[in-house]
C-alpha cells in the first residue's frame, strides 16, 4: 500500500517535472506579480498603464493580435533601435520575456 | 416635531458643507495615478485636505493652475482634461478631449488653456472658465514639451516630424503658427524662467535644439552638439522630463539621455560648461526655487535614489533614498522644502532641504505627479 502510494506521488512529480520543462520554467507567482508592475508602471510609463500607447505602441491584445510572437519576444528582448524602445535584456531573461509576450497576447493582468 | 427635527438636521447640515474662508497659495495636488484619483494637499499643515475621484486614465498626468489658484487642470494620459476646484474639492468641468494625450499649459494671461496630445496629434485651445474648445492646431505628429510662452504663445515639439512649433494665440480662435527645424525624436521641451528660450531635449541623436523667442527670425539652432562623443548610449527605460525649470542661476542643468550624467549649459553661450556624474539616468532634474539647490531623480531600475547637487560647486550634496520608485519632485514656493512621490512605497514624502531630514509622510496610492499652486505664476509651468 505505501509502495503504491509512494509509485503515485513520483508519477505526480514527474508529470510537474515534465511540464515544467516544456515551458521553461515559467516565472513563480511573486516574480509574475514583479512583471505584472513592471510591465503596467515600467512599459507603462511610454505604452500606457493601460497599454492603450503613448510614446509607444498600444500594446493591448487587439492591437497585437497579428503579430508574430517571436518578432515581440525580439522587440523586448533587443529593443528597436531607431525608436525610443531600448532592450530589457538585461532586466529580463529569456522565460520572463516569453511569459509578458504571452500575457500581453491575451490580455495583460492587472496589478 | 419630527419634521421640524429634519429641517433643523438640514440647515446644520448645509452649515457643515459651507467652507472655511481661506486662500490657495499653500495648496496642491498629488496625483494618484493608478486611481482616476487626485489628492488636494496643504503644504503649510502637511496634510491631504480631500480627495477628488473620476478623472480617467491619470498614469501619465500634468496639471497647470489657474492664475488665481483656484483651480487645477488634469490632464490625463486618455485625453481628459478635467477643471477641479481646490476650495470646494470637486471637479467642476471635464470634457474628453483627444485619444492620447501628454499634459498641457496656460497662457499668460491665464484665460486658455492648450493640451498637448499624442492622438490625434496635436494641440487643442480651450477657455480656461468654461472649457470651450477655441480652436487646435493639428500637427501629424505626436507633440511633446508644450510651454507657454510670453506674448499668449506657446512652443512645442514634434517627435515623429523633429520639428519645434512656436504658435501664437493673441486671436484664439485664429492660431499663427511657425514652424523650425529641431532635429531627431525631440521627446520633451522647456521655456527659460524668464520665457525667452524654448529648449527641445533629443532623444535620436546628442544635442539640444534651442530658440531665442526674442528673435524668432534667427531661427533655431544646436546646442550641446554631440554630447555623448558617439559613445554608445545605454537603455533608456523612462523617458527624462524637461518641464520644471532646471535652471539655476546663469546656469541650465539638463538630463543626459543614456547616461548616468548632468549637463551643465552657461545659458549666456549656450556652451556646455560641465557635467556631473549621477547615480543613474536622469528622469527629471529641478531647481529648488532659489537655484542654489538642483534635486535629481532617476530611471528605472535607479528610482529609489535622490542626488542633490550644490550649484556653487557642482558637486553632489546629499544622496537620498527616500523610498520605492521615486517618480516626482516639488518643492514648496520657496523652497524650504520638497515633496516626493514614492509610487511603489504609496507614500508621499517632505523633506527639509537644508538639513534634509523628513518631515512628514502622507499615503496616497501610487503617487505621480506633486503640482502645487504657485506653479500660476511661473511662465513655462
Amino acid at each position: 500500500m505505501l509502495g503504491a502510494m509512494r509509485l503515485a506521488l513520483l508519477a505526480i512529480l514527474g508529470c510537474n517535472l515534465a511540464l515544467a520543462t516544456a515551458q521553461a520554467a515559467e516565472p513563480d507567482p511573486a516574480r509574475q506579480r514583479e512583471l505584472t508592475r513592471l510591465v503596467r508602471q515600467d512599459c507603462g510609463s511610454c505604452h500606457g498603464m493601460a497599454l492603450t500607447g503613448g510614446l509607444g505602441l498600444p500594446l493591448t491584445a487587439e492591437a497585437l493580435h497579428d503579430k508574430p510572437i517571436e518578432g515581440l519576444e525580439a522587440t523586448v528582448h533587443g529593443g528597436r533601435p531607431g525608436t525610443a524602445m531600448p532592450p530589457w535584456k538585461s532586466i529580463l531573461n529569456d522565460s520572463e520575456i516569453q511569459w509578458i509576450v504571452q500575457k500581453l497576447m491575451t490580455g495583460f493582468p492587472r496589478e | 416635531m419630527r419634521t421640524l427635527l429634519s429641517l433643523l438636521l438640514i440647515f446644520l447640515a448645509g452649515c457643515a458643507q459651507t467652507p472655511a474662508l481661506r486662500g490657495t497659495g499653500d495648496l496642491g495636488i498629488v496625483i494618484e495615478r493608478a486611481s482616476s484619483r487626485i489628492a488636494i494637499v496643504d503644504t503649510t499643515a502637511h496634510t491631504i485636505l480631500a480627495r477628488v475621484d473620476g478623472l480617467g486614465d491619470l498614469s501619465h498626468a500634468s496639471a497647470v493652475f489657474s492664475r488665481d489658484g483656484r483651480y487645477a487642470y488634469v490632464f490625463g494620459r486618455d485625453g481628459g482634461l478635467t477643471k477641479v476646484d481646490l476650495l470646494l474639492a470637486r471637479i467642476d468641468k471635464r470634457v474628453m478631449q483627444a485619444g492620447n494625450s501628454i499634459g498641457g499649459a496656460i497662457s499668460q494671461d491665464g484665460r486658455l488653456v492648450v493640451a498637448q496630445n499624442y492622438q490625434p496629434g496635436g494641440i487643442k485651445v480651450f477657455d480656461a472658465t468654461t472649457l470651450e474648445l477655441l480652436s487646435e492646431v493639428p500637427t501629424g505628429s505626436k507633440v511633446v514639451g508644450l510651454a507657454d510662452l510670453p506674448g499668449q504663445r506657446f512652443g512645442y515639439a514634434l517627435f515623429d516630424a523633429g520639428e519645434i512649433w512656436i504658435t501664437d494665440l493673441s486671436d484664439p480662435r485664429q492660431p499663427r503658427t511657425q514652424k523650425f527645424p529641431a532635429g531627431r525624436q525631440p521627446y520633451d521641451g522647456l521655456a527659460t524662467p524668464d520665457g525667452r528660450h524654448y529648449l527641445a531635449g533629443l532623444f535620436g541623436e546628442d544635442g539640444i535644439s534651442l530658440i531665442d523667442t526674442w528673435h524668432l527670425e534667427q531661427g533655431s539652432r544646436r546646442i550641446l552638439d554631440h554630447y555623448g562623443r558617439g559613445e554608445e548610449k545605454l537603455p533608456v527605460f523612462k523617458m527624462p522630463h524637461l518641464r520644471g525649470w532646471a535652471v539655476a542661476g546663469s546656469r541650465a542643468y539638463l538630463p543626459a539621455i543614456g547616461r548616468h550624467e548632468v549637463l551643465v549649459v552657461d545659458t549666456t553661450t549656450w556652451r556646455e560648461v560641465g557635467r556631473i556624474a549621477v547615480k543613474g539616468q536622469p528622469v527629471f532634474v529641478m531647481a529648488r526655487p532659489d537655484g542654489r539647490q538642483v534635486w535629481v531623480n532617476f530611471a528605472f531600475p535607479d528610482n529609489g535614489w535622490v542626488q542633490v547637487i550644490d550649484t556653487l560647486s557642482d558637486q553632489i550634496e546629499q544622496t537620498l533614498q527616500p523610498g520605492k520608485a521615486i517618480l516626482h519632485m516639488e518643492f514648496t514656493p520657496r523652497g524650504e522644502e520638497v515633496w516626493l512621490s514614492a509610487r511603489d512605497d504609496n507614500a508621499v514624502s517632505v523633506y527639509d532641504t537644508a538639513s534634509f531630514a523628513r518631515k512628514a509622510r502622507l499615503a496616497a496610492e501610487s503617487p505621480s505627479g506633486i503640482f502645487f499652486t504657485s506653479r500660476a505664476h511661473r511662465t513655462g509651468f
